[in-house]
């Protein structure tokens, strides 16, 4: 598996699907959200890994959403 | 995917420009298309001083990094709202700029705390008025504007620059379009000139990038910015407007790029011309001297007379005189 965290979030997603598919499992839109993973920036193609730990950035200032 | 440029991996993929590239090669771009906003809008020179307003978030540290690293005379203001709501923010801020002051010994800082300097903090300030009753960010707008007009005013700053991207843009366009507010529509713009009564002219550098490159620049730079919000900011109408645009570049790549610039070029050809004849004159407060639209004495004047009125009938002591 591999697990997302996203502010207080955590998300696990199987193995061998990419960024982009990951997000969309999370209901995450890729335009407000940035992929770490180990310290490096990754793009909605990269496939990911057994055992990868991704840090998904928000992007969007200006306050949180409500609720 | 690869970097167009080269055949390392890509760290970021614009999918608006159909361009991907490396860390490297994107800071390049980053700071080549900075330059380039500056140069076409004629924001401001190599000669001039310019006054970077810095809040500790990835928008205003990226682009100071940018100016310094362009060779721009780039000093930067951050104003301490005191706020704190459980997390201190503003304190947590400031020690994000003075992380980014650490590695940086060209760049100069200005300090200004709100409390020190007017008496109370943004959130007491606004429990003390009608303007910030429901939610504290009318006040803190207007002592903004205000502090930062001051400062580039005394300081002899010829320009003051903000580190407003597109989907900050979009999102007041879209909000001002919603509601056919013709008149904050003629005023949008990346540029706006200084006045002869004291305004300080004001640019926008980052205002063609979209808010997630100028993240990943601060990222690929290892600027170590303040990642949380304001807690005030919760639910923010410009968050609704954000959200509402994003979707629909998720369904259509560079819908946000294009009603931006169509807008733009309205501008430029004219569509809103003549629209902001019916915005009062300016003047000069009677009290602190900045230009006003309110006759005698600016809104920022009056408020803190009552904020300090209220101070006084709670046995709070008044702010100093001459403070401002």
């Amino acid at each position: 598996m591999v697990k997302l965290t996203f502010r207080e979030q955590e998300f696990e997603v199987p193995a061998g699907i990419t960024v982009g598919q990951a997000l969309a499992k999370c209901q995450l839109n890729p335009h407000t959200v940035l992929a770490v993973r180990q310290g490096k920036l990754i793009t909605d193609d990269v496939v990911l890994n057994e055992g990868d730990e991704i840090r998904l950035l928000a992007v969007i200032s200006g306050g949180r959403e409500a609720g | 995917m690869k970097c167009t440029k080269c055949a390392a991996p890509a760290a970021i993929n614009m999918r608006q420009h159909r361009l991907a590239l490396c860390g490297d090669h994107y800071v390049e771009w980053f700071r080549a298309q900075t330059e380039r906003a500056v140069s076409k809008h004629r924001m401001f020179s190599r000669e001039e001083r310019v006054l970077v307003a810095v809040s500790g978030g990835k928008d205003s540290l990226a682009l100071w990094d940018v100016l310094l690293h362009l060779g721009y005379q780039a000093d930067a203001l951050y104003i301490d709202l005191g706020i704190d709501d459980g997390i201190r923010y503003s304190d947590r801020s400031l020690t994000h700029i003075h992380r980014f002051l650490a590695g940086r010994p060209e760049a100069n800082l200005q300090v200004v705390d709100i409390e020190q300097v007017c008496g109370a903090s943004i959130p007491d300030a606004s429990r003390l008025t009608r303007r910030g009753r429901s939610k504290p960010c009318s006040v803190c707008g207007l002592v903004k504007r205000h502090v930062m007009n001051r400062v580039a005013r005394d300081g002899g700053y010829d320009v003051v620059v903000t580190g407003h991207n597109l989907d900050d843009e979009a999102a007041v366009l879209f909000g001002n379009t919603l509601r056919w507010q013709l008149g904050y529509l003629s005023r949008q713009a990346p540029v706006l000139p200084a006045s002869s009564q004291g305004l300080a002219r004001k640019a926008k550098p980052f205002h063609r990038f979209y808010e997630r490159e100028t993240a990943a620049y601060a990222l690929v730079r290892g600027i170590d910015y303040m990642y949380d919000e304001c807690p005030y900011s919760v639910g923010a109408t410009s968050l609704r407007h954000k959200a509402v645009l994003n979707e629909l570049e998720r369904q259509a790549p560079a819908t946000k790029l294009q009603f931006y610039l169509g807008f733009l070029r309205a501008r430029e050809e004219g569509a809103f011309e003549g629209l902001d004849a019916a915005r009062p004159d300016l003047s000069a407060c009677l009290e602190c001297g900045q230009p006003t639209t309110a006759g005698q004495r600016c809104a920022f004047c009056r408020m803190w007379e009552q904020v300090n009125a209220r101070k006084g009938r709670l046995g709070e002591p008044a702010r100093a005189e001459n403070s401002r």
